[in-house]
């Protein structure tokens, strides 16, 4: 109750801030606009229903990217993680890519995909697929070695053992890593939105950009920033608290 | 857990000679030992339950140099038979377990169970790890439920197994319990009923009480003594405690200091329910401990000279 308290209180302090300085008329409205601009904007926005359809189309595309980054990323990771000339050939390589802005394939990606769907999700893909890599390969390492061997000698072999034995295993060391590889996989999208008439999110920003019209900017934004962190707050949040109730880990406080 | 203190005072009644065979008169007869009618130490490879031949390994370590671990081990080991294997530190006993398990490869020598090779892995030797490797996303019965699971086994044949198994360690209200929920005792004895659902033949045991109370371990002993006697199963259980292992034992086994080998074997013939602080036990107990002692020292030798701080054996106690 008393941290409710204090996230109304600041974000009350803050609004009332923005509306101060708004109201103030220092900078012309079309550069500063004002909370009730916004808030306008967001309604007309979902009403007639171009909101909706930005979000589902934005939420489509990342939906199908970061499960292919999660899917390949674990393969990928747990090959690195037991093999030791993977490791040392491709530990550093996949390290070292993951400092190269995913944008970057950008181009690429329009050359060899053209301009449509496809090249978006190569983007979101080349975005998130590194952390869940590398998450699963430091999961698969630091994951006691115990487990694995107590699920072969129960008779676990193969896919069974990934699945009902490693799997599991290694999740509290790569859950982090997962919820990393989301926000990569969700700033990606956005970015490449931004780039070409795709519908989603990014380009109903890039419009109120070029339609010069800077309330529904900041309703965009406010929309990318409030997806994020429900999917970080719902999924990866009770995920964790699931875990840590399995396993009587001390929860974060 | 008055009432598991009553159980183990009054046990099922285990027979003065255990290769009687009224012990396997439990519910799982079908593994009535086949040692029946033969003398200790007067196996032949035919009915081995389990058989090391020249078992050898050794192993690089960091500095590059090769290791001896296991030099030239043989044992036979009865089906139905309760074999301790006790040795300082560092012999290499619970490294047996493991290559018996299939969980790693020896350098030489051959493991036969039941007359054939061992290759890997497998449901017939299940091993309980020192530290039990009990999995912490799952239930108590869940784990219990896992070995069956992984072989095929129908959910509703699953589902008896498991509340079979439970109730045999007196474990069946903590089902749907996690295991960091539960005391150290309770989590050997989920590590033993998940070994037992999967009805192996042989029982493979590393250390398993040696991080338990006294109370719990005494406790542990009785209902270990009285599974095995319903179940009849083949145990081999590695120990660094001698009064445990006469506690417990048919017969143990002595293994020397690095490189493991066998120094003798102690067959132990004292009537059952024996109890830890019986002075035929502690008597029995001096004999081992004074061949005992020559491999502690011999161990703590070593690890002065090398600068490592020598560990207390807790086998070494009077």
């Amino acid at each position: 109750m008393k941290r409710a308290a204090r996230l109304v209180i600041f974000y009350t302090c803050l609004l009332g801030l923005w509306a101060l300085l708004a109201q103030l008329k220092i900078w012309p409205p079309y550069l500063f606009p004002t909370p009730w601009g916004v808030a306008q904007e967001l309604y007309y926005g979902f009403s007639d229903h171009s909101y909706w359809i930005a979000i589902a189309v934005s939420m489509r595309r990342v939906l199908i990217g970061y499960a292919i980054s999660v899917v390949a990323g674990m393969i990928l990771g747990l090959g690195v993680a037991s093999n030791k000339f993977l490791e040392e050939t491709m530990g550093g390589l996949l390290v070292s890519l993951q400092s190269l802005p995913s944008i970057c394939w950008w181009p690429l990606a329009l050359l060899w995909f053209g301009l449509n769907q496809n090249a978006i999700l190569f983007v979101v893909i080349m975005g998130s697929l590194l952390s869940v890599t590398l998450a699963m390969e430091d999961g698969r390492k630091q994951m006691p070695k115990i487990y694995g061997m107590a699920g072969r000698n129960l008779g676990a072999r193969g896919f069974q053992l990934f699945w009902h034995v490693l799997l599991p295993a290694s999740l509290p060391f790569i859950v982090s890593g997962l919820k990393q590889g989301w926000a990569f996989a969700w700033r990606s999208l956005i970015t490449a939105e931004m780039l070409y008439v795709s519908l989603g999110l990014g380009q109903v920003l890039m419009m109120g950009r070029e339609t010069s019209n800077m309330n529904a900017v900041i309703a965009v934004m406010i929309l990318i920033i409030a997806l994020g962190y429900i999917v970080d707050g719902l999924i990866f949040k009770s995920m964790e608290r699931h875990l840590q109730h399995k396993w009587g880990l001390t929860p974060a406080t | 857990m008055s009432s598991n203190l009553q159980n183990a005072a009054v046990p099922i009644p285990i027979p003065v000679d255990h290769r009687s065979p009224a012990r396997a008169a439990g519910p799982r007869s079908k593994f009535r030992p086949a040692s029946v009618g033969h003398t200790l130490g007067q196996v032949s490879p035919e009915i081995a339950k389990v058989g090391l031949s020249e078992i050898c390994l050794s192993y690089r370590t960091e500095s590059g140099e090769r290791l001896l671990a296991l030099d030239h081990i043989n044992l036979e080991v009865k089906p139905g038979e309760f074999l301790c294997v006790v040795g300082p530190s560092g012999c290499g006993k619970s490294t047996l377990l493991h290559l018996i398990a299939g969980l790693h490869q020896q350098t030489s020598g051959q493991i036969l169970v039941d007359g054939k090779p061992v290759e890997g892995a497998g449901t017939d030797r299940i091993l309980i790890f020192q530290e039990l490797g009990l999995f912490p996303w799952l239930t108590v019965g869940q784990n219990v439920e896992f070995g069956t699971k992984m072989k095929g086994v129908s959910k509703a044949g699953r589902e008896e197994k498991t509340r079979y198994y439970l109730r045999l360690v007196h474990l069946s209200q903590f089902k749907d319990s996690y295991i960091h929920q539960l005391s150290g005792g309770m989590r050997q004895r989920v590590a033993l009923a998940r070994a037992l659902a999967t009805e192996p033949d042989v029982l493979l045991m590393d250390e398993p009480f040696a991080a338990l109370d006294a109370q719990t371990r005494d406790l542990l002993h009785d209902e270990l003594e009285r599974i095995w006697a319903e179940t009849g199963r083949t145990i081999i259980f590695v120990t660094h405690n001698v009064r445990e292992a006469i506690r417990l034992g048919d017969r143990v086994v002595l293994l020397t200091f690095r490189p493991g080998r066998v120094k003798r074997e102690f067959p132990i013939d004292l009537p059952r329910p024996r109890v830890l602080e019986d002075v035929h036990v502690a008597h029995a107990a001096r004999a081992i401990l004074d061949e005992l002692r020559e491999e502690i020292n011999r161990s703590l030798e070593v690890e002065y000279s090398v600068g490592v701080k020598p560990h207390v054996v807790p086998g070494a106690e009077p």
